[in-house]
């Protein structure tokens, strides 16, 4: 009865995001609706007037939308390694913040693969992915990878969301709209937390968080392969699987850092969400940020030191043609977060959330540097006139479904906190202030 | 003068559709279609056999030879393997192969199928002219990679696109390591032809998909050369069948076994192992110097060849 009764006021805590929208929220709605609409005019434009008015050419036939595709795919690491990985080792300190990674999944999953279409110059044959599928194709195992893991996620999403979902739907004060109440009733499935259910729920949780990983490992190693099995100087590298694992953690975790920094303040979670937890998601980030760089590191070195003519030519065009983006990316990127949450009196909330979107920027440009110097660097040499056919730069079209995709992912994560409280109510006890457990203190 | 070049021409064809393939029967086998469009009446009549079994007469100037569907296209000329060997002792960047292929293929001016690069393997090493068809792989990347199977591999050893089905991933592109493939960036009037689409003539182009160079086999089933082949002035470019052990450059032609062992012929990035069917033999005891190549070009031309090192060099030594 008491644990009822707890989750009650908690629930009554909670229930102000659900039940209104602020005006500073309704104007950020507002505004990400105008991002994603400017999106959705540059996709207008470039299906009506073909691939020509992206900065994509023959050389460099994938651009920004490729790397934000990986971008995305990455982040949605967030939820399935931390929320999956802190399930399993059963750490307390998870509980306010899995929801909100899960949630980091379960969007960017749902964007990722849109931007691998704006890269297919026939939208209207994609059943030929279904129709004449050919196994022998990475991106065919991409198709089953990230439909699979899609499914994954939104099953271990839903398992979590369960009872809160039956809170939501018994909390008779919750003042929401009736088509609200009836989704929560719909959705709760009839889980009403009996000994069984419980259990049941328990054993389905365990067996979801393991597969949920495995199943991530698999969707960003092949995502890798689709470059490594391709003969391209840049790209045909028998780490590339782990090294895209390993950044797509650490950018998910860099992503959840800034996700809980602005539901924090938005939703004064201060009590729930505590230095604590940035804390630890920071110590996570900073073993990341150490593969991360030790795997940067050998790639790099390999390629330089060995110096076969094309990987020369590669290294050349990064440090002549990308010279900053690649101390950014490279050094700034692995420094920082190795700086910040490695020194005790650097690690405020504010610094920890300045490191993660430095994280953040860093992690897009890598993955930048992989794709377009790559295929500006071919084993036979451009010969064109045309400059934009020799360097790659993108136009307004691709950077505003850049834009777009991000706002949408933005605007995404808010609405769905509008239906489903941010902080998963029914596992958080009464008192939320737990001073133990940070890593490294 | 002019003349002779014309007869000389009209052997070519001739000896290739005896010796090369087996003309007549290719043709007799394919698909005749009436089409009664931009030809005049010869008078002769032809009987041919409707669809609905009636027997007609159709003047002959109105026939011709259907293109191969896209299904048959999966199939390859029986009995065929094609190779093809360029001579780069010989190249003097004249550019008649890409033009003439460009024409064949009804390509809009950005797009070329055969490329012609100014090559220079090291810095103190010889510069040389380097025309770059597709180089039909045994192990083509591209075909392994595509995810629809829009790019295939027949029994003859061309590997053609259907731009039918491809959907314009351009995994193909990223595969090739020999940066063979162009993709449609944008609708163009030169896709627009009114021609039933077929991959072996790689026309009417289509927008959002790739294309490549097809060794032409809509022509070897005429007994035709390549366009680039037929079009180049030097006989630069042989073609023809490895297990015949012949190619040929329309009037020269050599048994292809010994061509590529007296002349060291070699296959570019051979270490790759995708194992090309297109063989080169080196720019040695050349007919004529680099330099030449650069004489009477395009300016569009010119300029893509400003950044190369040979040009540069050039340039500098000439302001001195």
């Amino acid at each position: 009865m008491s644990a009822t009764a707890s989750s009650d006021k908690l629930l009554r805590e909670f229930a102000p995001q659900i039940e209104r929208t602020s005006i500073v929220g309704k104007l950020w709605i507002a505004l990400l609706v105008g991002v994603v609409l400017l999106g959705f005019f540059a996709l207008y434009w470039q299906v009506s007037r073909g691939h020509i008015v992206t900065g994509m050419r023959d050389n460099v036939v994938w651009g920004v939308y490729i790397v934000n595709f990986i971008f995305f795919m990455g982040i949605s690491y967030a939820g399935a390694l931390i929320s999956g990985t802190l399930h399993l080792f059963h750490s307390e300190w998870r509980k306010p913040i899995i929801r909100m990674a899960e949630f980091i999944t379960i969007i960017s999953l749902l964007i990722g693969p849109g931007f691998i279409m704006m890269c297919i110059g026939r939208l209207d044959r994609l059943p030929n992915l279904v129709l004449f599928g050919r196994i022998q194709s990475p991106i065919t195992w991409d198709v089953i990878a990230i439909s699979t893991d899609i499914f994954g996620c939104l099953l271990f999403l839903y398992l979590a969301l369960l009872r809160d979902l039956g809170k939501l739907r018994d909390f008779k004060e919750l003042k929401v709209p009736n088509w609200k109440k009836k989704l929560y009733k719909v959705l709760a499935l009839g889980y009403t937390g009996t000994e069984e259910q419980q259990i049941r729920l328990k054993k389905a949780t365990d067996v979801m968080a393991g597969m949920v990983i495995a199943i991530a490992i698999i969707v960003y190693s092949v995502l890798a392969w689709i470059f490594s099995v391709t003969l391209q100087p840049g790209w045909h590298s028998t780490i590339f699987g782990p090294y895209f694992v390993i950044a797509a953690v650490y950018s998910g975790t860099g992503v959840l850092i800034v996700a809980m920094y602005f539901f924090r303040r938005a939703y004064h979670l201060e009590e729930h969400i505590t230095l604590k937890h940035f804390i630890n998601v920071g110590v996570i980030m900073l073993v990341l940020a150490a593969f991360f760089g030790y795997f940067t590191f050998s790639e790099y070195l390999t390629k330089w030191y060995g110096s076969e003519k094309n990987d020369e030519a590669l290294i050349k065009t990064l440090f002549d043609n990308y010279y900053l983006l690649f101390i950014l990316s490279n050094y700034v990127g692995v420094l920082v977060p190795l700086i910040v949450v490695g020194f005790r009196k650097l690690r405020t909330i504010n610094n920890i959330t300045i490191a993660a979107v430095i994280v953040i920027i860093a992690l897009w440009l890598n993955r930048y540097l992989i794709v377009v110097p790559t295929l500006e660097t071919p084993y036979l040499p451009i010969q064109d006139s045309r400059a934009d056919w020799i360097h790659y730069s993108a136009t307004w079209v691709e950077w505003s479904l850049t834009a777009g995709g991000v706002a949408l992912f933005c605007l995404l994560f808010t609405l769905a906190s509008k239906i489903i409280p941010i902080v998963q109510v029914s596992d958080l006890k009464e008192e939320p202030k737990q001073a133990g457990d940070i890593y490294m203190k | 003068m002019e003349k002779k070049q014309k007869d000389d021409k009209n052997s070519r064809r001739n000896f290739l559709k005896l010796g090369l393939l087996a003309g007549a029967g290719t043709v007799a086998t394919g698909a005749l279609i009436a089409t009664g469009k931009g030809a005049a009446e010869s008078g002769e009549k032809i009987k041919v056999l409707t669809t609905s079994g009636e027997v007609m007469e159709v003047d002959k100037n109105f026939l011709t030879l259907a293109p191969v569907g896209r299904e048959e296209s999966h199939e390859g000329i029986p009995g065929r393997k094609f190779v093809m060997v360029i001579d780069l002792a010989r190249c003097k960047n004249a550019r008649k192969c890409v033009e003439e292929c460009q024409k064949g293929h009804n390509l809009p001016k950005g797009e070329e199928f055969m490329k012609v690069y100014l090559m220079q393997d090291s810095e103190k090493t010889a510069p040389y002219w380097f025309p770059k068809p597709c180089y039909h792989c045994d192990n083509p990347q591209c075909v392994s990679v595509c995810p629809v199977g829009a790019t295939y591999k027949r029994s003859d050893g061309i590997v053609l696109i259907d731009n039918e089905r491809c959907i314009g991933c351009k995994f193909c592109m990223t595969g090739c390591p020999y940066s063979t493939r162009v993709f449609a960036w944008k609708p163009d009037e030169a896709y627009e032809i009114d021609q039933p689409y077929s991959p072996e003539k790689s026309v009417p182009g289509v927008e959002g998909t790739v294309s490549k160079c097809d060794f032409c086999p809509d022509l070897a089933r005429e007994g035709k050369l390549p366009y680039c082949a037929s079009a180049c002035p030097m006989g630069v470019i042989y073609f023809g069948d490895i297990d015949e052990d012949v190619v040929t450059n329309g009037t020269e032609t050599y048994k292809f076994s010994e061509l590529i062992r007296d002349r060291s012929g070699y296959r570019y990035l051979d270490n790759l192992g995708t194992r090309p069917n297109v063989y080169y033999l080196p720019p040695v005891d050349r007919q004529f110097p680099v330099e030449r190549g650069l004489d009477g070009l395009d300016e569009e031309v010119t300029k893509r060849l400003e950044n190369t090192p040979f040009v540069v060099n050039k340039n500098k030594e000439a302001k001195l």
